[in-house]
């Protein structure tokens, strides 16, 4: 280990170390009294390292390989970084309201978020797996931290198992590419796959590796853990599984089937399209009869990880940066729906039905029209972000040969504009009903309208997001 | 001025930034600012394009007043008229200061009202001078959300259901013209309408799924944009969601949506698909023309039985846009020429058509026919002006509607002469559910009681009547106004229509249709 080796993981281990003092002293001191500042400073030290990433530049590989320092990983890991740290400050007035704002929260948050960006960076199957179980492990138990509730700890305990069979058939196939192709660094995979051509060996290793990642972003067919824990954990928490695991889930899928297997690309293209077309189709339509609106959002999340996918599955340069921008914008969207979601309350309680927000906008204009913009732009409506999302994986889509997807990919979301058209038509013209109180607090309030002016801003030029994406694929698919 | 357009296009979205943002309160003076506000930003946008009209140099061909930008994704802000587009604008600019205007009597949420309908202005001046395929789109597709609020909050009973039906048949009409473009410009290279107009899209007819499509690639792009036009327009049998939306849909969003957004659809052929996919349109022309007779025919039946007064007049409206489709895809110069004449006609006409509706609407609320019968003796001045429009809509000469008829129906006899006889056949039946219409509501004796306090229409209602009968009655008599207008481009259109389509696919096409 050298001093180069260090420098390149020095995000990581800022923010593992960080981490670690932060729980420190919460034990040795008030314990969750400390919630809350140690909440906030955690978002604050999250943003301060996120500049400190987009800072850098070039691309390094440390640790003889296993850790990837790139553009691709920067993108990721800047994106990951605000996410968690938007959700986390978002969250906390709510978190405390409701009793579960335990120092553990944003430690947990912070320690996940560590492993999700050893997931971008992972240049070994060894790493990969590492980042992966810190984040997963995280992840269950934030899942059920209101453990008095039955919900909740099921939704821990359904994702935990779930998540442990994916992670079991992700070693599976580590252990056989392994096998096959005498490394586990994705630089010596790529040679062996490139090598003349894939062996039968090497395939079904790509192919349990790939169902264990479809795992972890929740694409049909692995998507059963997703609307029981999106509906159990507390909302605070579900907003930060629907955004920041998302992408780094993502940014992984998109290391191993172009640094590992991209050779390969004829072999997995079809798999992924396929998981693609299916998640497209089954969120759209399993969202229709939800009524509560954590569920919708769970299926609207498998809806819009297809569309996501559909970028990768163009395999291409474009393609990975159509996903990468779609994933961007995706964070944005679900930060601000979910800002919305968390405050909904009556009486003290959290509301998760859709119904309840009955004539919302009528009384309370500007929110109402932030939630409406939003729920546009996930239902992909132009002129909002959403849609030039969308449009960019079509684009990826159709120069790979794929137009069926694209035009598969269409259908679906009109399918889900419905979902998405029927809590509008709630807030704008329902019938009078029991009503909502909204119990936002001041983050929460900007994170939702921050987020409905940036999909709606972002038709002007993007904030530029757009080279540094095009710069990450470049940096991903050479 | 170099940014004309975009400051015609954006004048109505700043004033709806205005209101939004500037705007407090519910009471009185809001209310009443609000409507002064939006109504001086719609007559503003409209004074602006007067200088369109007066720099517009009607025998140049190219797009005029060309604006280019940089934008996002590799786009370009690229806007522009000619001379099919130019009077399109002009409609919008002119109706909607006389939408705003017949909205004077809304009560609830009135500055979010204003709103929408000044932002609906912008997306649809944004559709007609759009030189952008995802510009077009963006302006096309997003015009979805305020008319969807429009229908959905301001409207009538069956409201939800109506906006609902609306929003997604005409959604799921444009991603499959997404597609196409996705396909278009990776094909081209470029999304830039003018290099599209000169690209040849693959036309070597290909077997899919063990379908024979003649025309290849032409003929499927063609059929992804038709989805997406046929049903704005609406074409027979897409064209459902259109009486549930007029009937549901308040006063002026049925101005609206009768005058201008209907207007999309003809404006989509004749910018995209014809100039695009020449031979894909070949192919498809005699289908086309077909399905624009029977709907003239169908509709006009179906508007003869109908109870509700709203829901004739859309289905008036449908019959009469199976003129401009057939129009269209005559493909000769009185067809096309006709097409657009009936499109700008049909704009005033069925515009005023929903608000006579509207006049009687606000005092009786109901647009029952039974509830009607006799208005003549209370309304005389009423009675006038139903009876022009009603003339107007029949298409009695001297009024525009006779010449976009009369042209459109030339053009279909030189297409086709089976198509020309059965489309006459519907001017007979419109005259025939129109006068029975007006017939039922004016004359009579007034034996309801509830009619018999009814007040004729006021000086506001007569002054926004004025400029439509002005405008209806000019085009009848001087008509050549508008074909001089857009003449050359129309020629320009067919030229290269007819120069891209060579001789022996218009004959494969033949064959495949028999």
């Amino acid at each position: 280990m050298s001093s180069v080796d260090i420098q390149t993981v020095l995000p990581e281990l800022a923010l593992a170390i960080y981490a670690m003092v932060a729980l420190l002293g919460a034990v040795y001191t008030g314990k969750d009294a400390l919630a809350k500042p140690i909440t906030w400073i955690t978002g604050a030290v999250m943003v301060a390292i996120a500049l400190m990433v987009a800072g850098g530049d070039g691309a390094h590989a440390s640790f003889g390989g296993m850790f990837l320092d790139d553009a691709y990983a920067r993108f990721a890991k800047v994106a990951i970084l605000l996410a968690a740290a938007a959700v986390l400050v978002m969250g906390e007035a709510t978190m405390s309201r409701r009793g579960l704002l335990r120092f553990e929260y944003p430690i947990l948050v912070a320690l996940g978020t560590v492993g999700m960006m050893m997931m971008v960076s992972a240049g070994d199957l060894m790493s990969l797996y590492m980042g992966l179980e810190l984040q997963s492990l995280s992840l269950y138990v934030v899942a059920s931290l209101n453990r008095d509730s039955v919900k909740s700890t099921e939704a821990g305990l359904k994702y935990f198992v779930l998540g442990a069979l994916s992670s079991g058939l992700l070693l599976y196939g580590a252990s056989l590419t392994y096998g096959y192709a005498g490394t586990t660094l994705f630089s010596g995979i790529i040679q062996a796959a490139n090598d003349g051509h894939v062996g039968l060996g090497l395939l079904i290793g790509l192919v349990f590796v790939t169902a264990g990642l479809a795992f972890k972003v929740s694409a049909v067919p692995f998507h059963m853990w997703t609307p029981d824990v999106y509906e159990g954990a507390p909302t605070p928490v579900t907003a930060f599984f629907a955004t920041a695991p998302k992408l780094a889930a993502m940014g992984l899928f998109g290391r191993v089937l172009f640094d590992a297997f991209g050779g390969a690309i004829g072999d997995w293209q079809q798999i992924i399209a396929l998981l693609a077309v299916l998640s497209m189709f089954l969120g759209a339509i399993a969202a229709i009869g939800q009524t509560n609106i954590k569920r919708l959002m769970a299926y609207s999340s498998i809806a819009h990880m297809g569309f996501a996918l559909m970028g990768l599955a163009a395999g291409t340069e474009y393609g990975v940066q159509a996903m990468l921008l779609y994933m961007a914008v995706y964070l944005t969207m679900n930060i601000g729906t979910f800002a919305f979601i968390m405050s909904m309350e009556r009486d003290g309680r959290p509301v998760a039905d859709i119904s309840a927000l009955n004539q919302f906008a009528v009384n309370d204009k500007l929110r109402g029209l932030a939630m409406l913009i939003l729920l546009f732009s996930l239902a992909g409506v132009p002129p909002m972000l959403g849609f030039f999302a969308k449009y960019g994986v079509l684009i990826a889509a159709v120069q790979s040969g794929l137009a069926w997807l694209a035009v598969a990919g269409v259908i679906a979301s009109v399918i889900g504009a419905f979902y998405y058209l029927r809590i509008v038509y709630f807030m704008y013209f329902g019938e009078e009903g029991a009503g909502v109180e909204m119990k936002m607090s001041p983050a929460a309030w900007v994170a939702l309208v921050g987020s409905a002016a940036i999909v709606v801003l972002g038709v002007v030029n993007f904030f530029g997001i757009e080279t540094a994406a095009a710069a990450a694929a470049e940096a991903l698919v050479k | 001025m170099n940014n004309l357009l975009s400051i015609i296009t954006f004048l109505p979205l700043v004033a709806a930034v205005i209101l939004a943002l500037f705007l407090r309160g519910d009471d009185e003076a809001a209310v009443r600012n609000a409507k002064w506000l939006a109504l001086a930003a719609t007559v503003a946008t409209f004074l602006f394009s007067l200088l369109l009209l007066t720099g517009f140099d009607s025998a140049n061909t190219d797009f005029q007043f060309v604006e280019e930008g940089e934008w996002i994704m590799g786009l370009k802000y690229k806007m522009g008229v000619d001379g099919i587009s130019v009077l399109f604008v002009m409609l919008t600019t002119f109706m909607m200061p006389l939408t705003i205007w017949a909205s004077w009597g809304v009560k609830s949420r009135v500055k979010e009202y204003m709103i929408a309908f000044l932002l609906l202005e912008t997306l649809m001046l944004g559709v007609f001078m759009a030189l952008d395929l995802v510009l077009f789109y963006l302006f096309f597709e997003a015009g979805l959300i305020p008319m969807f609020l429009i229908i959905g909050i301001w409207g009538g009973k069956e409201r939800i259901y109506a906006a609902f039906k609306f929003f997604l048949y005409t959604f799921l009409g444009s991603v499959l013209m997404l597609v196409a473009m996705v396909y278009m410009y990776v094909d081209a290279g470029s999304t830039d309408i003018p290099t599209l107009m000169a690209h040849k899209f693959g036309s070597d007819s290909f077997s899919l799924l063990g379908i024979q499509i003649v025309g290849g690639a032409q003929t499927l792009l063609f059929l992804a944009f038709f989805a997406s036009f046929a049903v704005k327009m609406p074409m027979w049998p897409v064209h459902t969601w259109l009486p549930d939306a007029h009937v549901q849909a308040p006063t002026a969003g049925s101005v609206v949506l009768a005058a201008i957004l209907l207007k999309m659809g003809g404006y989509g052929f004749l910018r995209f698909s014809l100039p695009m996919f020449p031979i894909g349109t070949d192919v498809m022309a005699t289908f086309v023309l077909w399905l624009s007779v029977i709907a003239i025919v169908y509709t006009s039946l179906v508007a003869l039985v109908q109870e509700d007064m709203k829901k004739l007049i859309a289905y008036s409206s449908v019959a009469h846009m199976g003129y401009v489709t057939a129009g269209i895809f005559s493909l000769n110069q009185q067809g096309v020429d006709g097409a657009i004449f009936q499109m700008l006609s049909h704009g005033f006409i069925s515009g005023a058509l929903f608000l006579c509706v509207g006049v009687i609407y606000d005092r009786m609320h109901t647009r029952e026919i039974d509830a009607y019968g006799g208005l003549v003796n209370r309304m005389p001045a009423y009675a006038l002006i139903f009876m022009f429009f009603t003339m107007a809509n029949v298409g009695l000469p001297g009024t525009s509607g006779f010449v976009g008829e009369f042209l459109t129906l030339v053009g279909m006899f030189q297409a086709n002469t089976w198509v020309a006889l059965v489309a006459t056949s519907g001017v007979i039946l419109s005259a025939a559910y129109a006068l029975y219409l007006y017939r039922r509501v004016v004359f009579g004796d007034l034996i309801k009681e509830s009619l018999k306090s009814i007040t004729d229409m006021d000086g506001r209602e007569k002054m926004i009547f004025a400029p439509l009968v002005f405008m209806t009655l000019l085009l009848g008599i001087y008509p050549s106004l508008v074909t001089d207008m857009i003449g050359p481009s129309v020629e320009a259109l067919l030229t290269n229509f007819h120069a891209a389509v060579p001789a022996d696919v218009a004959e494969m096409a033949q064959t495949a249709s028999h």
